[in-house]
C-alpha cells in the first residue's frame, strides 16, 4: 500500500487556520503591544541616551541604531515566548493538540504549521519597530523589504526552540530558567542597544553564534547597506531554523505520542 | 470487514500494564459499550485506536487500516469525542466546527458546519463564542465536532462523565440517533445505565482486557440470573444475611449502604428476609460481581 504523504499542505493550512481563528479574538492587544513597546524603547534608549550620552554609532544616528536593532527584540518576544507558553498551554491545559491529533494530522504537520504561523506573525510584528523608527527619521530603503524575510526565518528557529522547551519542561514555572538563561542573554548581547565591538573579545566571538545578533546585523544591512557577509548570516539562520524544526518535531512526538 | 479488529494488544507505562492482551472485534454498524472501572485501560485503548498511543504488541486494524502505520487514513474516516472538553473557547461555535471540517479536508465546509449545527441543535448559537454556551451545549458541540466529516466510526470516551442527568439524557438521545443511523460506535463508559441504554453489546473490561462480552440481557441472564434482592439494615445484620446467602451458594455484592443477593429467584423460601427489595437483575450486578468495583 502506498504510504500516506506526510506534510500535506492542506493539513498545515488547516492547523494554521485554527491559529488564525483564535488570533482574531486577541489581535488588538497584540498589535497594540507590538507598536507600543518599540516606541517606549525608542524614547527610553534612543531619545534618552541619544540626546545625552551618545549621538551616533558607526555614523548612524543612535535612535535609528536602536530602532533597527529592536526588530530582533520584537521577533524573539513574538516567537520564542508565545511558542513556549502557547504550546505548553495547548498541550497541557486546553488539550488542543489532543483534539488536533485525533484528526488526520501528524505531529510533523502540527509542529510545522505552528512554526509557520508564529513565523508569519513575527515577520509582521518585526516590521513594527522599523516603521516606528521611520517616524524618527529612518530613511525607507528598497532592501528593507527583506526585513520580514529575515524576521520570518529567525522566528521559525525561535518558535521551534520554544516548542522544544515546552515539550521538555514538566512545569510551566521552569520557563523562568529558559527566559533567564537563554532568551535574556541572547537579547542583551545582540547589539541592539550598543555595538558589540565594544565588548571583550570573548563576547564578540560568542555573539557570532547568537541568531539575534545575526538578525540585528541583517536588519541594519537592509537599512544602511547590505554586505556580502550578510548572505552568510542569512544562510546560518536558515540552517538553524531547519535544525530546530527537526528537533522540535522529535521532542513533540515524544511528548504527544505515548 | 469489522470496523475495529484488535488482537493481543498490549501497552505498558513503566510497570503498569494498562492494556494487557486485549482482543476486541467490533462489527460494522454495532454500538459497543466498553464498560470498565477506573484504570481498566479504556482511554489507553482509545488512544491506540487514533494512533496517539503506540502499542507494545499485538495487532490493531481500524476500518481495514493497520495501525499505527496507517493511522492517518483511519483517522480520516473516524470521529473522536474525547473524555475532556478541548474546544477553542474564545472562538465561535461555527468556527470551531469549520476548523475541524478543514482538518478533515471536508469538501464543502459550509454545508458540513450547517449539518453539524443541526445535529447539535446549535444553529441559533452559531455566532456565539464557546465560553458563552452552557455545559450541555458544549458537550453537544464536542459531539458535533466529532461528526463534522460524517465518519463511519465514532469513538466516544466517557461521553457523559461528570455531567448532570439532564445533559446526559440529551446526549444519549443524540448518540441513540447516530446508532439508529448506522454509525459504528465504540463507547467507553463506567456508567452502567449508559451502556444498558445505548449499547447493542457490552464488553466488560478489567485490568487491560475484556473479561465478558455479550448483549446486556445475555450478560445478565448468564452471569446473574433473573432477580436480585436488596437488603438494608445495620452492618451486623447485613453480615448475617450475607453469610446465610453465601452458605446457600448465592452470590452477594455490596450495593452502596445495602447488599444485593444476586440470583434471588433460586433462593430457598425463608432465606431472603421479608423486608428485602426485589428487583430485576441488572447489568450493574454483572459489572460489580465481575470487576469487584462499586458501580456508579
Ligand atoms: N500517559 C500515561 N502515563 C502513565 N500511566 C498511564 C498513562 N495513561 C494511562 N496510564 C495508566 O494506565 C492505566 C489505564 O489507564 P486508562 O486511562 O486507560 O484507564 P481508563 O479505563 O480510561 O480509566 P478511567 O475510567 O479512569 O478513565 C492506569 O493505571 C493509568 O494510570
Ligand atoms: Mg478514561
Amino acid at each position: 500500500m502506498k504510504p500516506v504523504r506526510r506534510l500535506e499542505p492542506a493539513v498545515i493550512l488547516a492547523v494554521m487556520g485554527r491559529e488564525l481563528a483564535n488570533f482574531r479574538t486577541f489581535w488588538k492587544s497584540t498589535a497594540f503591544t507590538s507598536t507600543f513597546e518599540p516606541v517606549v524603547y525608542l524614547f527610553a534608549f534612543g531619545l534618552g541616551l541619544g540626546s545625552t550620552l551618545v549621538t551616533t554609532v558607526d555614523g548612524v544616528d543612535y535612535v535609528q541604531f536602536v530602532g533597527t536593532g529592536l526588530v530582533a527584540t520584537a521577533v524573539v518576544f513574538s516567537s520564542a515566548l508565545p511558542a513556549m507558553f502557547g504550546t505548553f498551554v495547548k498541550e497541557r491545559f486546553q488539550r488542543t493538540y489532543d483534539a488536533i491529533l485525533a484528526a488526520p494530522v501528524d505531529v510533523e504537520e502540527l509542529v510545522t504549521a505552528e512554526m509557520l504561523w508564529i513565523g508569519l506573525r513575527s515577520a509582521v510584528f518585526g516590521c513594527f519597530p522599523l516603521i516606528v523608527t521611520m517616524f524618527f527619521g529612518l530613511e525607507p530603503e528598497l532592501t528593507m523589504l527583506l526585513v520580514p524575510v529575515f524576521a520570518f526565518v529567525t522566528a521559525l528557529a525561535f518558535a521551534a526552540f520554544g516548542m522544544t522547551m515546552a515539550a521538555t519542561v514538566s512545569k510551566i514555572d521552569q520557563f523562568n530558567y529558559v527566559t533567564t538563561l537563554v532568551i535574556t542573554p541572547l537579547f542583551l548581547v545582540a547589539g541592539t542597544f550598543f555595538p558589540i565591538d565594544q565588548l571583550p573579545e570573548g563576547f564578540q566571538v560568542a555573539a557570532q553564534f547568537n541568531p539575534l545578533y545575526q538578525l540585528v546585523e541583517l536588519v541594519r544591512g537592509a537599512s544602511f547597506g547590505l554586505e556580502a557577509v550578510d548572505a552568510l548570516r542569512f544562510a546560518g539562520l536558515l540552517v538553524l531554523a531547519a535544525v530546530m524544526w527537526r528537533v522540535a518535531i522529535n521532542r513533540l512526538e515524544k511528548r504527544l505520542i505515548i | 470487514m469489522p470496523a475495529i479488529d484488535i488482537h493481543g494488544l498490549t501497552k505498558s507505562f513503566g510497570s503498569i500494564k494498562a492494556v494487557d492482551g486485549l482482543d476486541l472485534v467490533v462489527g460494522e454498524g454495532l454500538c459497543l459499550g466498553l464498560l470498565g472501572p477506573n484504570g481498566a485501560g479504556k482511554s489507553t485503548t482509545m488512544k491506540m485506536l487514533t494512533g496517539q498511543a503506540i502499542p507494545d504488541g499485538g495487532s490493531l486494524h481500524v476500518l481495514g487500516f493497520e495501525l499505527p502505520r496507517e493511522a492517518k487514513k483511519a483517522k480520516a474516516r473516524m470521529g473522536v469525542v474525547p473524555q475532556l472538553d478541548n474546544l477553542d473557547i474564545d472562538v465561535t461555535v461555527e468556527e470551531n466546527l469549520a476548523v475541524f471540517a478543514r482538518l478533515y479536508r471536508v469538501q464543502d465546509v459550509g454545508a458540513a458546519v450547517d449539518r453539524a449545527l443541526g445535529i447539535a441543535r446549535l444553529t441559533d448559537r452559531r455566532k456565539d463564542a464557546v465560553d458563552r454556551l452552557s455545559g450541555g451545549m458544549r458537550r453537544r458541540l464536542l459531539l458535533a465536532r466529532g461528526l463534522i466529516h460524517d465518519p463511519k466510526l465514532l469513538l466516544l470516551d466517557e461521553p457523559t462523565v461528570g455531567l448532570d442527568p439532564q445533559i446526559r439524557t440529551e446526549l444519549w438521545t443524540l448518540i441513540d440517533n447516530l446508532r439508529s443511523g448506522g454509525t459504528t460506535i465504540l463507547m467507553s463508559t463506567h456508567y452502567i445505565e449508559e451502556a444498558e441504554r445505548l449499547a447493542d453489546e457490552v464488553a466488560v473490561m478489567a485490568e487491560g482486557r475484556v473479561i465478558a462480552r455479550a448483549k446486556p440481557s445475555e450478560l445478565i441472564a448468564e452471569h446473574v440470573g433473573v432477580s436480585s434482592a436488596e437488603v438494608y439494615g445495620p452492618p451486623e445484620r447485613l453480615a448475617e444475611v450475607r453469610a446465610a446467602a453465601e452458605e446457600a451458594g448465592l452470590r452477594v455484592r455490596a450495593a452502596g449502604p445495602a447488599i444485593a443477593i444476586v440470583g434471588a429467584e433460586q433462593a430457598e423460601p425463608g432465606l431472603i428476609p421479608e423486608d428485602a427489595v426485589h428487583r430485576a437483575a441488572s447489568l450493574e450486578d454483572v459489572f460489580v460481581l465481575m470487576t469487584g468495583e462499586d458501580a456508579e
